[in-house]
């Protein structure tokens, strides 16, 4: 148990997530995040098919250029195409995006369903090793990590994904232990099915739907997380585009050209909004606690 | 209440030795070898073999770890490989800037939070209510550095009324230091404000509907009174125990913040440390963040107790 | 108490009444339609008298009570009028409203347990209305806060003062209730229940203790329970509910010895015996109250009457008598010789 856990009654977290129950239901804005989601990762997908400039060359002679014809958003401080920068942004952070909580989903998931299930000596041990990690500030960690690591995107998805697991082995093992108890799993075991089968069969058909939809809000978070680290210039290695990072670049230009940094922003903070969006919805209609699925 | 507190304690001291362990195993992460990083790639083999001796880097991992820990214990952290001075020294040197922005943004967040929270959940449903929280809702969209960016882009640069970057310290003039400090510690609260709010709000919703409620009412006392007295103290539980867990947020944040608005304190420590590859300084500052959180979290747990007569008088 | 003394002296048989509900009436929304929970009543009460609503749970007792406080549910609407010391609630602003609730209108809850606020210390609960009505300043609120423990019979009230709610026992913690409830010295206390919640044990000292301050003070009081045994004895005035309407008011000697209505007789037969021989059978209601959404053109409980007749199910009797023991059925109890 986490400490602050101990002595809070277990509705602590059951309160902070209902405190979330309430976002619209696969209302208006639900289809608009999704269209929106659908958009950017068709662009980011098909970035080198598009015709747009490459993100790296640079235009000494158009810094900072205003939309024009060749560059329908303009040029940044180094005279770089900012929609090929935007949408080959995109496409880095979205892989990281993705990758990163997918780790976090089979490690995490895997674990906290295996703790939830087995309980004893195991659930012990899996909840004890979460809470040491979650002990340690994410950004701390993951900027100390890639300072040790090495600066590569690879590393910086590796990190991030096991920086998520705490929070699947968490939903994991709330959703196992919710399921557990239901009657098709003890008339499982009666029919003489094996540990594996009911695991495999049983169990994990019902768990997934709700660790589908934490996956979603961890992609949001992870574009964040990437954002605030290549922000720093500590993400993804320049030259390569990705938002935060040129978010991070916009900065010194805020006075003569604020576009530079708002644009990335502007992007940034609609794919995260959707992500949010589909994810909190898809959760509200398959979390096992709230009776759904 | 003394045993109540002992027991939390029995939980503390593994978990701070598991964090010992945990910042000591990420540093032995470096691929090749940290006497290597320390001289760079023009040194003689000798050089490093030399430096490799002399910081015991030869020695088994396990013996590395209880030397180390033994020195932490005594406030021994090692030195700064740049400039030689104690990583203890320079960390604590910087602490209280990192405290009063931490600070400033949870006292601001709290009063964005608490009126907002009531408000809402007194007239829960009405409009004021759906306006709210669909801003709240879309902030957690705003990551810190975003929200620093706009920050600027609004008050420094388009309506020129406060410093951009910058840093006064608090004794040398208090007001230039709030003006430095204001826009750090909003960005921080707007990143906060979103859960404390709705943690709150779901709370008072609940509790005005409670018996004791109706009873206030039923004894004519006025309506401020029965939101902030008899609705607010038993609503805060969740609301006080949020704002603790967020300490562990506001440390992450205050790195970026403290990047962006060129803060003089831990956050920016680490990044230096980070940008001029030095490790001692690094490894300390990260021991100290995680230590500090988890000692944050145990005061809140206590805190709670404290707060709520039920748990301090319930049968262990 | 010179102000019972003075309310006694005051009381004269054609005195207006202190608390008159004229065709009162409270609708809820509900998942199945509109609820009628309290469907056209109309009583009154006189100063310093008690009345007693009797009724099974979903009568529409507790709604009617909070109609007179004007405490209502979200969503409720409420028609006819209540008229109070001379002045009718619905007209009142809710500023005016507020300073006579607690004071010249007190409230007792069914459960202390929920109705005393858990994180506040049982005197700051007291206190405060002290404050807030009397205008009392701390020391002197405190000092009235421990007479008024005593007064209602809790022992060592200075250190109580000071504790919470959970560290009272049931009885206790009623008694601290209606403490909060009398502290302003009030014209009418309602008690929604004040014994269901309870031990059978301390049910009596409660009672007791609610009848002694009642003669005391001179307050008008409403008790509603669904028990039959505990208005006998202790009130003036008994008025039965059924489905959200009175549908038998007298004196509460005269209820007992001479009912009219079929329905407050099988209440009556209802309430068990001390004497009766082991394994006698409860003489229960057969039957279930209607359900509050759906009005059937009759009587309400012509369903499970054991005197029905035709026109019982054809139109609602409607609440009649000769002013003093009124009550709704076509075909009533003869009355005894």
């Amino acid at each position: 148990m986490r400490l602050s856990e101990i002595a809070v009654p277990n509705t602590l977290l059951a309160r902070v997530a209902e405190a979330w129950a309430g976002v619209p239901a696969f209302g208006w804005l639900f289809w608009l995040a999704l269209a929106w989601i659908g958009m950017i990762v068709f662009a980011a997908g098909a970035a080198d098919l598009l015709p747009l400039p490459s993100p790296t060359d640079m235009d000494m002679l158009a810094r900072r250029a205003p939309s024009s014809f060749e560059h329908w958003l303009g040029t940044d401080r180094l005279g770089r195409d900012m929609l090929s920068r935007l949408v080959h942004g995109a496409r880095i952070s979205l892989t990281v995006a993705i990758l990163a909580p997918l780790i976090g989903l089979l490690i995490g998931g895997a674990l906290g369903i295996l703790a939830g299930y087995f309980r004893g000596q195991l659930e012990t041990l899996v909840v004890a090793g979460v809470d040491v990690l979650l002990a340690f500030p994410p950004l701390v960690l993951a900027l100390a990590v890639m300072a040790y690591l090495g600066q590569t995107v690879a590393n910086l998805t590796y990190i991030i994904g096991v920086l998520s697991i705490p929070a699947f082995t968490r939903v994991a093992r709330a959703a196992t232990l919710s399921i557990a108890k239901r009657e098709f799993i003890l008339a499982a075991r009666a029919m003489g099915a094996t540990e594996l089968r009911i695991l495999l069969r049983e169990l994990l058909p019902n768990v997934i739907l709700p660790l589908l939809a934490f996956f979603l809000l961890g992609v949001a978070v992870t574009i964040v997380v990437e954002g605030a680290l290549s922000f720093l210039g500590l993400g993804v290695p320049p030259p390569a585009p990705s938002w935060g990072g040129m978010i991070g670049e916009g900065r010194e230009s805020l006075e003569m050209a604020p576009r530079i940094a708002l644009l990335p922003a502007l992007f940034m903070f609609l794919t995260v909004l959707s992500f949010n969006v589909v994810g909190d919805t898809l959760r509200a209609h398959t979390d096992p606690r709230q009776g759904a699925a | 209440m003394l045993g109540f507190i002992a027991y939390r304690l029995g939980y503390l001291v593994p978990v701070l030795l598991a964090v010992t362990l945990l910042t000591f195993l990420i540093a032995s992460l470096l691929p090749g070898d940290l006497a290597h990083a320390m001289l760079g790639d023009q040194a003689t083999p000798e050089a490093v073999e030399a430096l490799r001796r002399d910081m015991g880097l030869d020695q088994p991992l396990w013996w590395r770890y209880l030397n180390w820990l033994s020195g932490i214990v005594q406030g021994d952290f090692g030195r700064s490989f740049r400039t030689g001075e104690p990583v203890l020294r320079a960390i604590l040197a910087r602490l209280p800037v990192s405290l009063e922005l931490m600070l400033l943004a949870e006292v601001t967040a709290l009063a964005i939070s608490i009126p907002l929270a009531i408000h809402c959940a007194a007239n829960s449903g009405g409009a004021f209510d759906r306006v709210v929280t669909g801003l709240a809702f879309a902030k957690l969209s705003i990551p810190n550095f975003m929200a620093a960016i706009l920050l600027i882009y609004l008050f420094a640069v388009e309506l020129r009324w406060l410093p951009a970057t910058g840093y006064v310290p608090l004794d040398e003039d208090w007001l230039g230091n709030l003006r430095c400090m204001l826009l750090p510690a909003l960005t921080l609260a707007l990143a906060e404000w979103p859960v404390l709010m709705r943690v709150l709000r779901s709370d008072m919703i609940t509790v005005l509907q409670e018996d004791y409620i109706t009873m206030a009412r039923a004894k004519g006392l006025k309506s401020r009174r029965i939101l902030f007295v008899h609705a607010l103290k038993p609503s805060s539980l969740t609301l006080i125990t949020v704002a603790g867990i967020n300490v562990g947020r506001l440390i992450g944040g205050a790195v970026i913040v403290e990047y962006v608005f060129a803060l003089p304190g831990i956050g920016r420590l680490l990044l230096a440390a980070i940008y001029t590859r030095d490790f001692m300084i690094l490894q300390g500052v990260v021991l100290f963040v995680a230590t500090g959180f988890v000692i944050v979290n145990f005061l809140v747990d206590l805190l709670y107790a404290v707060l709520d007569p039920r748990i301090r008088h319930a049968p262990k | 108490m010179g102000l019972a003394s003075q309310r006694a002296a005051r009381a004269t048989p054609e005195e207006t009444p202190l608390l008159a509900l004229e065709d009162v009436a409270v609708e809820l929304p509900s998942l199945r339609g509109v609820l009628r929970a309290v469907d056209g009543v109309s009583l009154e009460l006189k100063a310093g008298r008690t009345l007693g609503i009797v009724g099974e749970s979903g009568s529409g007792k507790t709604m009617l009570s909070r109609a007179v406080a004007q405490l209502l549910p979200r969503g409720a609407k409420l028609s006819g009028r209540v008229a109070f010391d001379g002045q009718i609630l619905s007209e009142l602003t809710p500023e005016a409203l507020r300073r006579l609730r607690g004071r010249a209108l007190a409230f007792i809850f069914q459960d202390p347990m929920t109705s005393l606020n858990p994180v506040l210390s049982i005197g700051s609960q007291l206190i405060e209305t002290l404050r807030e009505h009397l205008r009392l300043d701390t020391l002197s609120a405190q000092r009235r806060a421990t007479e008024l423990l005593g007064e209602v019979g809790i022992p060592s009230p200075e250190q109580r003062l000071k504790q919470y709610p959970h560290e009272f026992s049931g009885g206790m913690r009623q008694r601290v209730a209606i403490a909060i409830a009398l502290s302003c010295e009030p014209k009418l206390l309602i008690a929604d229940e004040p014994t269901t919640a309870l031990d059978v044990t301390v049910q009596a000292q409660i009672l007791d203790l609610l009848a002694r301050e009642q003669r005391r003070r001179h307050m008008a009081m409403i008790l509603i329970t669904h028990d039959l045994g505990v208005v006998a004895g202790r009130t003036d005035e008994v008025a039965v509910m059924y489905a959200g309407r009175v549908v038998e008011r007298a004196p509460t000697r005269r209820l007992f010895k001479a009912m009219r209505m079929p329905y407050t007789e099988a209440l009556i037969a209802a309430i068990p015996e001390l004497e009766a021989p082991p394994h006698t059978p409860l003489k229960a209601i057969t039957g279930l109250p209607p359900d509050p959404t759906r009005r059937s053109p009759g009587c309400a409980f012509a369903p499970r009457c054991p005197r029905v007749g035709e026109r019982c199910l054809a139109a609602a009797p409607p609440l009649a008598g000769d002013g003093v023991h009124d009550f709704a059925c076509w075909n009533p109890l003869r009355p005894p010789a």
